[in-house]
C-alpha cells in the first residue's frame, strides 16, 4: 500500500468548489440552526469568487447541499434572468455539474434574493435565502453583544418600540421589507429583505427555509411546518402589500406582488415579480397544457 | 361584668426597602462602605453628600445596575423575597421594569433620544408585555399627564425639549408602571431655579397622590429638605449621620452634617 493509492487523484477543485471541511462547517451548522428555528449561527463563512454582499452566505449553503442531481433556480429580485441570478446559477451548474431549471415546481433548490415564488413550494424543496443583516435588533441595539443576550432573554420588547414610533409618526407600520417575525413563539428573525407579501409565505410553510449571511456570517433556517408570525400590535393587524388589484401589463395576471414601472407621463405600469409565473401565464394562454401550480395568494388574498 | 380588653399590641409596618451591609469598591477606590439603609412604603428616604460620596452608587444598587461585593438587598412585596443581589439577568430586568422606577440626572441615560416621548413611556409597558396600541397610547399619555408633561408635545422627541421636559418624561416613563419604588439621581440637577421649583413641585404632588416610596439622592439640601421624611448623610462611603428631616437641618449630631447645613444657610 502507497500513499497515492490512500488518496483522490489530483483535482482542480473539490466537487461544489468548498473544501470538504467547508461543507462540514455548513452542515454542522445548518442542522444546528433547523434544530432551533430562528436562532443565528455563527459560520466560518469562506470565500467564493463573488464580492461579500452579493449573494455569499447563500451561494455557500447552495453549493453545500447539491448533489449532480439537484435541480437548482436562481432568483434575484424575483426574476430568473438577471445578472446576479444568471451568474450564479452558471456558477452553481459549473463546478457542480447540476442541472438548472427556471421553474419553481422543477427545481429542487432555490436560491432567492428578495423575493420567494408565488407558486407554493413542496416537502422536497428547499429554498435558500440571501440576508444582508441578519440582526433583526440591530436598529434598537447598536451594540451586538447585548444584542446577544436580549435574543437569550426574548426581551424584544424594543420591536414593538419601533413598530409604535412608525405608527406615531406615520399613521401606519411603514416597514416595507425584512419584517421582523417572530419564530416558533421563540426567536425573531429578520426574513431577509423580502415585501411583507412574502412573510406569510413561510408561515407553516412546506419547505425549508435556509437563511445565510455570508457576510456577518450568520445561519437560521425556518424548518418545515414551522409557526412564523410577524411582530404586530394586538390592536394593529398586519397589512401585506395593497397589489392584490393590480394586473400585470406584460401577461395579464392579477393579484400577486408586482414590480412599479414609471412611464413617461407620470403614471405607472405594473409587471409582475416573479418573471417566472408571468412566463407560465402567458404560455398558458398562447397553448393550453401549461402547468401552473397551486399558487399561495388566490385573487389577491392569502389562502 | 367583665370587659375584656385585647391585649396591647404594636402596629409593626416592615420597611419596603431594606440594603444592609453593602460595600463596594472599583479597583483601589472603596466606594461605599458597608452601607445598611432602609426605607417604609409611602416615605421619601433622601441621601446627601458631597461629590464622590458613595450616594450614586448606592442609588445604582439600589435600581441592580451594579452588584455589591457584600451585602443584601430585599423588597417587601409580594412576589418578591430573596436577596435581589442574588438574581439572574432575566429576573434581574424583570423586576426593575415592573417594581422599580428611575430617574437619572442625565436624560441621556434613562431615555432614547431620538424616540418620541410617548414612546419612551410606552416602552416601559412593552417591556413589561403590553402589545396593544390602544393601551400603550393611553397609559403614555397618562403618565405623562401626571408628571405635568404638556400634551400637544407627546410625540416630540425628548432632544428637541428643553431640560425640565425631559426630566418630566423621565419621571412618565418611572412612574408608567406604578412601581412600588421610585429613585431619583439628582433629579433638578442642572435645571435653572424656576424650573427646578416645578419639578419639584410635581414629584411632591405625585408622592401625596400615589404614596409611592422614594429615594432621592441629592446633594441640594433645599431639594432634600422640601421632598424627604427622613435623611441619610453620606461621606466618603460612609453613612455619618441619619435622622428625621427637620432633625437633621435643625439639629445637626456630626461635624460634616452641620458644615453642611451651614454651607447651605
Amino acid at each position: 500500500m502507497s500513499l497515492s493509492t490512500l488518496t483522490k487523484p489530483w483535482e482542480a477543485m473539490s466537487y461544489g468548489f468548498l473544501d470538504g471541511s467547508a461543507k462540514r462547517e455548513l452542515r454542522r451548522k445548518i442542522l444546528k440552526s433547523v434544530a432551533v428555528p430562528g436562532c443565528q449561527m455563527p459560520y466560518a463563512s469562506r470565500e467564493v469568487p463573488m464580492a461579500r454582499g452579493w449573494g455569499t452566505g447563500g451561494l455557500q449553503v447552495s453549493l453545500t447541499l447539491v448533489n449532480p442531481r439537484t435541480r437548482v433556480k436562481v432568483i434575484d429580485q424575483g426574476a430568473d434572468d438577471s445578472v446576479n441570478a444568471a451568474s450564479i446559477r452558471r456558477f452553481i451548474a459549473r463546478v457542480a455539474g447540476t442541472p438548472t431549471t427556471m421553474d419553481t415546481l422543477e427545481a429542487d433548490l432555490i436560491q432567492s434574493r428578495h423575493r420567494i415564488p408565488e407558486e407554493i413550494l413542496r416537502e422536497d424543496q428547499v429554498l435558500v435565502l440571501q440576508v444582508p443583516n441578519p440582526e433583526p435588533l440591530r436598529p434598537v441595539q447598536p451594540n451586538m453583544s447585548i444584542a446577544r443576550q436580549m435574543h437569550a432573554d426574548a426581551d424584544y420588547g424594543r420591536m414593538w418600540l419601533q413598530l409604535y414610533e412608525q405608527i406615531v409618526r406615520s399613521g401606519r407600520v411603514m416597514q416595507g421589507a425584512s419584517y421582523p417575525s417572530l419564530v416558533h413563539g421563540r426567536h425573531v428573525m429578520t426574513p431577509s429583505p423580502i415585501p411583507r407579501w412574502d412573510v406569510p409565505k413561510l408561515h407553516m410553510a412546506k419547505h425549508l427555509t435556509i437563511l445565510s449571511a455570508g457576510r456577518e456570517k450568520r445561519i437560521f433556517a425556518v424548518p418545515p411546518y414551522t409557526r412564523v408570525e410577524p411582530l404586530v400590535f394586538s390592536d394593529v393587524p398586519y397589512k401585506v402589500e395593497e397589489h392584490g388589484a393590480l394586473t400585470c401589463t406584460r401577461s395579464g395576471t392579477t393579484g400577486f406582488f408586482m414590480n412599479e414601472i414609471p412611464q413617461d407621463d407620470g403614471t405607472s405600469s405594473f409587471e409582475v415579480s416573479d418573471s417566472e409565473w408571468g412566463v407560465k401565464t402567458i404560455r398558458a394562454r398562447d397553448r393550453d397544457g401549461e402547468s401552473r401550480g397551486e399558487t399561495w395568494y388566490k385573487d389577491g388574498e392569502m389562502s | 361584668m367583665t370587659l375584656t380588653l385585647d391585649a396591647p399590641r404594636i402596629v409593626e409596618t416592615r420597611p419596603l426597602l431594606e440594603v444592609h451591609g453593602v460595600s463596594k469598591s472599583y479597583g483601589p477606590v472603596q466606594a461605599v462602605r458597608d452601607v445598611s439603609a432602609h426605607a417604609y412604603p409611602g416615605e421619601v428616604l433622601g441621601i446627601v453628600g458631597e461629590s464622590g460620596s458613595g450616594k450614586s452608587t448606592l442609588l445604582r444598587m439600589m435600581n441592580l445596575e451594579e452588584i455589591p461585593e457584600t451585602g443584601s438587598y430585599t423588597l417587601d412585596l409580594a412576589d418578591v423575597s430573596d436577596n435581589l443581589f442574588e438574581l439572574d439577568r432575566f429576573a434581574r430586568r424583570m423586576l426593575c421594569a415592573t417594581k422599580i422606577g428611575i430617574v437619572y440626572q442625565n436624560p441621556h441615560l434613562g431615555l432614547l433620544m431620538k424616540h418620541s416621548s410617548s414612546g419612551n413611556v410606552a416602552e416601559r409597558l412593552l417591556v413589561a408585555g403590553e402589545r396593544s396600541f390602544a393601551t400603550l397610547r393611553a397609559a403614555a399619555t397618562e403618565a405623562l399627564d401626571a408628571s405635568e408633561f404638556p400634551l400637544d408635545r407627546l410625540d416630540a422627541p425628548p432632544i428637541e425639549l428643553s431640560g425640565g421636559m425631559q426630566q418630566r418624561v423621565q419621571l412618565a416613563k418611572a412612574i408608567a408602571l406604578e412601581p412600588a419604588l421610585l429613585l431619583l439621581d439628582e433629579p433638578t440637577t442642572g435645571l435653572d431655579v424656576s424650573v427646578q421649583a416645578l419639578v419639584l413641585d410635581t414629584l411632591k404632588r405625585l408622592q401625596q397622590d400615589r404614596q409611592i416610596t422614594m429615594v432621592i439622592v441629592s446633594h441640594d439640601l433645599g431639594v432634600i429638605r422640601t421632598l424627604a421624611d427622613r435623611v441619610m448623610v453620606m461621606r466618603r462611603g460612609e453613612v455619618v449621620e441619619t435622622g428625621l428631616a427637620d432633625q437633621i437641618f435643625q439639629d445637626p449630631q456630626h461635624p460634616y452634617t452641620q458644615q453642611l447645613v451651614h454651607a447651605k444657610l
